[in-house]
């Protein structure tokens, strides 16, 4: 194999690939040809960096400098500058947001400070497309491990003991998932990746599998061992076409180089795994869910029990877990599992990604040690709140979790806190909003999500959060009453108490935690008519100021609906009756008579 | 939905477990769900979706309403009593103010996308949901807003208003884990989510053998019969037409339990006395034409046996009835390619049409025109029958206008109130006598039952000592019977419900059945439960007394095989000469399509 002085990783994630990091890698590798240098340095697609924010991304190996924002006519300055002349190409350099200098590399950048990799520790490192790579990072060598020194129980009792919970959303001990499906009795046992990744704006799955598939599969593999599976099928959303295509050519080559398919590693121990796709419901991450669409079923929860642990796929004991906790068991195998007990809470160990989004800074994905706090998260690796704005809440949990404010800052995260205080983890999507956001009209989207994607089964769901959406809408409008507070608070409740699945039972998080979280935003929608965001545009109230309008009739002239009445050179007048909110004539204004109240 | 579940409790099924319900020690049958255990010491819980089919071995239970929510002590959430399982030490609560609250609340938000149209529904006064939202005390919905509609769809059979769907799923239940026939099943999500057949489609596009099955078990009004008594209604008021009606064999022993009177009490003569007293010219039964399908199809089954013993190797065998239309949809479309396989013998219902609107007409001297015949049947295929294009004279059809047994019961209701008290009559002649062997065409088993009793004194020449066949009789799904016709040894084999006769048709097609004839229904217990009945909600105690009192009518006749019915008999000598003459042929057979292409592949 050849060695190679200097390193260029590319980002092959589907963002940075959208954003042309093909491109990229063909213009590096003519310009190294050009210049002689194939032998010398290598370009390398990888998988996500994170920093998504700032993609596409290369990031320069063994100096770490850090490249943002590249563009393909980038890559010959890249290769003569940096490549041949040693000398980084400052312009690229990530702008740190608070300090507005330029960071050399990406152990001094804020957004990688304070993170952890386990989940993520090959994603950005690796060619997911050649297994040799993966190996020389230690893949399949936890499996190894396990088959040959391991039995199955104590490989479960390693899992058990490291504290590892479910990463997907209810955080669930792992172990015992396991320890459960082991001791079920059946011929044929299942293990499920559940790679139906549905939150809005999360994407670690998907990151975990396109950028280092053989972390999952190896830990499927581990798993199978474990409860005495010799099937593994992942349930992948079709919409992620990048992750199936690595996910097949890992497949492949796991099965080539004997580390999955029959023998594997001549130990006797079968294990094969197949994809099955998912049509992108939101509820198929729902356990029961996904299993009723992988048998053909329509994909929609039922009760449990059973649990697939006893009956799960086509009725045999089945284990269900996330990519991303996958993702951790082949390093809790090598690293030990006091290690990755070490870092955490008492009660949620490891570590955690988060898809950090919103009014933030550093938008990308992160991976921090369980008991961070909010504010390290928001303040110092996101960078702060964006344009100067103060900060007003974060939505953690995805579309069912629930709204944290300023109180919450210093709580340190994990499983149990931000159940008490309303949210919850879910898959760790992580919505920051500022003082431009209405927190009505953010229960609202949340509960658009969750109307669209209840599967209808149950009543309290398919018509109870249709009626909280109406009560909502009817707030925003300017329409709402007392008794709509009330009534969303006591049917948030029934719902929460009466719902079929986990997706019921949460989706009126968002609800409840901004009414108590901002019950002063709501009382001010229905008692004074206000929405202090100005988002609710059934609440604006534009008003000219008599004193600075000089009667140019530039805004009654804008007015689409004549609602501005006015002798030239004489103040106007907006007839609030008739007027439908639009502003043209707020922006038409030279001399700023114009207000929103 | 079945769940299976195979927690210890379980496997060790009868063992006795303690729990406590409402502060009450109870033992209860370990793997029983809250439900069941409470309803075991009279405490009882309040569901909707739920439905048991316990003979059958099938329940409803998607825990989809949320009706039925108890507090479980130590769970955070509320729990469906009917699929949650009763655990060692469970401390259960039904009653409390947290129950109470989040049930009327789940019936509010259910009925807040439930149109109010009650006073004009077909169900109204039959309607679960109405029942619930009474006895809960709903009198004010407090959440208001946009309701779900749909596209209505009108078939000759049943009617979908799925703008009334409360999705419960019982009737994606009996299409597709009782029937096997996949018609109906959840599309859309959320808030649309609604139960249909595929990409939407019409029933009459779809595979559906309008057994009516689903319309049986909707606790609502989305699913009902199409009602054809307005245009009964208009046939008897037009003083032009010569309107004549026969009643089938399941009607006389279940039309009772619609005026109050327990279920199996026989109504026959009290039904004649209606429909005369309607005003219906004449009053026929449909028995009389049962008594000649067994004359057709038992000489067909003696032609095709015959011809198996002398050695033809071409001779369809098993021979199957085909007096079922529901089971006549249902192989045209499932199984097309055995549709040589089944009796040509027309139902007793278009044998009776045919014959009426040929023969009966020269004999009351009234034009084929000016007759219009009526049918009441347990069924509500036989509407969608009725009106088959190959079952027509110039667009005029054998049978005009065919009622369910409900229908019948609202049409008396609005006429001349109630049979009670009415005094027995007795059918009009001819097309009036009939044998005990037509009677029990309404239980399972009963047709092949009624042929036997023919074919057998035909083959053998001999006398039966003993008519009834009980090795023929009975409620299991599947059954067989050996019948011993002097020495030759007939396999019989009998099916109730579609997802039964699947079975025997795979079997058939695979070439593994020994059977000679097969008997097929397409309803649980055969037309004394078909999908035109009075409700029975799954109650097949109701489906056991009327299946005696079936039995009971054929002992009390004292003609009990079909080829000595006197009348039968005049109608040969008459106008058909025999049984399969060319003119029987004609007017009392018929030929089956291929529906396969309209199936969704």
């Amino acid at each position: 194999m050849a060695s190679y002085k200097m390193h260029l990783l590319v980002c092959g994630g589907t963002g940075c690939k959208s954003s042309d990091s093909m491109l990229i890698v063909d213009k590096l590798n003519e310009e190294l040809k050009s210049h002689n240098l194939v032998d010398e340095a290598k370009v390398v697609m990888t998988g996500c960096f994170g920093f998504c924010e700032q993609g596409p991304i290369i990031k320069v190996i063994p100096d770490n400098t850090f490249y943002t924002k590249v563009k393909p006519e980038d890559a010959k300055e890249i290769i003569e500058e940096h490549v041949i002349k040693g000398r980084s190409v400052k312009r690229l350099l990530y702008v740190d947001p608070k300090e507005h200098a330029r960071v050399s590399d990406s152990k001094h950048m804020g957004f990688y400070k304070k993170q952890i990799r386990i989940a993520l520790r090959n994603c950005g490192f690796l060619d997911p497309e050649n297994i040799e790579e993966s190996i020389a990072r230690e893949a399949y060598g936890a499996l190894g491990k396990v088959l040959s020194e391991y039995t199955p129980q104590q490989t479960i009792d390693k899992i058990k003991k490291s504290g590892l919970r479910g990463r997907g959303g209810g955080g669930f001990p792992t172990g015992l998932k396991w320890e459960l499906a082991a001791k079920s009795v059946a011929e044929q046992k299942y293990v499920i990746c559940n790679a139906d990744e549905g939150d809005p704006g999360a994407f670690m799955d998907r990151s975990v599998l396109e950028g280092d598939p053989h972390s999952v599969l190896e830990a499927m593999a581990i798993c199978g061992y474990s409860i005495g599976a010799s099937k593994g099928l992942i349930y992948i959303r079709a919409e992620y076409p990048l992750a199936i295509k690595r996910l097949k050519i890992a497949i492949a080559q796991a099965m080539e180089y004997g580390l999955l398919g029959k023998d594997i590693m001549g130990t006797g121990f079968d294990f094969e795994i197949e994809l099955r796709y998912g049509a992108g419901a939101f509820v198929c991450g729902e356990e029961t869910a996904l299993i009723h669409s992988m048998e053909g079923e329509r994909g929609e929860p039922t009760f449990k029990p059973p649990f697939p642990a006893v009956s799960g796929y086509l009725k045999k004991p089945s284990n269900v877990n996330n990519v991303e906790t996958f993702a951790c068991v082949p390093v809790i195998i090598l690293k030990g599992e006091e290690w990755f007990s070490s870092i955490g809470t008492e009660k949620s160990k490891g570590t955690k990604v988060f898809a950090l989004a919103g009014k933030i800074n550093n938008v990308g994905l992160i991976e921090v040690p369980m008991g961070i706090t909010l504010r390290e998260i928001i303040y110092e690796i996101g960078g702060g709140i964006k344009n100067g704005k103060k900060f007003k809440a974060v939505q953690t949990g995805g579309p069912s979790g629930g709204c944290l404010t300023e109180k919450h800052l210093e709580t340190p995260i994990d499983y149990d806190n931000l159940i008490a205080a309303g949210s919850m983890m879910g898959s760790g999507g992580m919505i920051v909003m500022d003082e431009d956001d209405c927190m009505v009209q953010i229960a609202k989207f949340f509960l658009e999500f969750t109307v669209e994607e209840s599967c209808g089964k149950c009543s309290p769901c398919r018509i109870g959060n249709k009626r909280l959406h109406e009560i909502l809408t009817k707030i925003t409008e300017g329409k709402g009453t007392m008794e709509d507070l009330e009534l969303l608070k006591s049917l948030s409740n029934v719902i929460k108490d009466t719902a079929l699945c986990g997706l019921g039972q949460t989706s009126p998080n968002p609800v409840l935690s901004t009414l108590n979280n901002f019950w002063d935003e709501y009382l001010e929608h229905v008692v004074e008519g206000k929405c202090r965001a100005g988002q609710c545009t059934a609440l604006k109230k534009y008003i000219i100021d008599p004193e600075k309008c000089i009667g140019c009739t530039a805004c009654a002239r804008a007015c689409p609906v004549n609602a501005i009445e006015g002798d030239k050179k004489m103040p106007h007048e907006i007839k609030q009756e008739l007027c439908i909110k639009c502003g043209s004539c707020y922006e038409k204004c030279k001399f700023n008579a114009i207000s929103i109240k | 939905m079945k769940n299976v579940s195979l927690t210890q409790f379980q496997l060790n099924k009868m063992a006795l477990i303690d729990i406590k319900i409402n502060g009450k020690e109870v033992k209860a049958e370990a793997g029983s769900t809250i439900l069941e255990a409470a309803h075991t010491v009279g405490i009882e819980i309040p569901t909707l979706c739920y439905m048991n089919l316990h003979d059958v071995g099938i329940k409803n239970n998607p825990g989809g309403c949320r009706v039925c929510v108890v507090e479980v002590v130590g769970r955070k959430n509320l729990a469906p009593a009917c699929v949650t399982e009763i655990m060692p030490g469970m401390e259960i609560k039904t009653n409390t103010i947290k129950v109470i609250n989040a049930r009327k609340t789940v019936l509010e938000l259910i009925l807040s996308d439930h149109p109010f149209d009650c006073l004009i529904c077909a169900k109204n006064g039959k309607c679960q949901l109405q029942k619930l939202a009474q006895d809960c005390g709903v009198r004010e919905i407090h959440f208001p807003g946009e309701q779900s509609t749909y596209k209505p769809d009108f078939s000759p059979s049943i009617i979908r208003n799925m703008d009334k769907c409360i999705m419960c799923r019982r009737c994606e239940t009996m299409c597709n884990k009782v029937q096997t026939c996949g018609v109906l099943s959840g599309i859309n999500r959320g808030f649309t989510a609604v139960v249909a057949p595929a990409f939407e489609q019409d029933l009459v596009d779809s595979p559906c053998t309008f057994c009516g099955q689903c319309l049986a078990v909707c606790p609502v009004g989305a699913l009902t019969e199409v009602d054809n008594t307005p245009k009964v209604i208009r046939a008897l008021a037009d003083p032009t037409k010569t309107v004549i009606v026969q009643t089938a064999p399941a009607v006389r022993v279940a039309l009772g339990e619609e005026f109050g009177l327990p279920a199996g009490t026989r109504v026959t003569g009290k039904m004649v006395a209606a429909l005369r007293s309607i005003g219906f010219d004449k009053v026929y039964d449909t028995d009389f034409a049962a008594d000649l399908t067994i004359m057709e199809e038992g000489t067909e089954l003696l032609d095709r046996l015959t011809k198996f013993l002398n050695g033809d190797k071409n001779v369809k065998l098993p021979l199957l009835t085909s007096c079922c239309p529901g089971w006549v949809n249902f192989f045209e479309h499932q199984f097309p390619d055995m549709r040589d396989i089944p009796s040509s013998a027309k139902s007793p219902q278009q044998m009776f049409g045919a014959i009426a609107k040929t023969y009966m007409a020269d004999k009351l001297g009234v034009k084929r025109e000016d007759l219009v015949v009526v049918s009441v049947m347990p069924c509500v295929a036989k509407k969608f029958e009725s009106q088959r294009e190959e079952f027509k004279v110039n667009g005029n059809p054998d049978v005009d206008y065919s009622i369910s047994t409900r229908e019948l019961a609202l049409l008396i209701k609005q006429t001349i109130g109630d049979i009670k008290d009415l005094q027995d009559e007795d059918f009009d002649r001819l097309m009036g006598e009939s044998t005990g062997a037509a009677v029990i065409f309404g239980n399972t088993g009963g047709v092949i039952e009624a042929a036997c009793r023919t074919a057998y004194e035909i083959f053998t020449g001999k006398t039966l000592e003993k008519v009834e066949f009980e090795q023929l009789r009975g409620f299991e799904g599947v059954r067989a019977g050996k019948i011993d016709f002097n020495g030759l040894e007939i396999n019989i084999g009998i099916a109730h419900g579609l997802g039964n006769a699947r079975k025997l048709l795979e079997d058939i097609r695979e070439g593994k059945s020994h059977f000679h004839a097969i008997e097929v229904m397409a309803c649980p217990g055969g037309c004394i439960g078909g999908g035109g009945q009075p409700l029975h909600h799954g109650d097949s105690s109701i489906l056991k007394a009327r299946a005696a009192a079936i039995y009971e009518e054929d002992e009390s006749k004292t003609i009990r095989k079909s080829h000595e019915n006197k009348e039968v008999q005049q109608l040969y000598a008459e106008f058909l000469g025999k049984p399969m003459s060319e003119k029987a042929h004609h007017l009392l057979h018929t030929e089956y399509f291929d529906r396969k292409k309209k199936t969704i592949e």
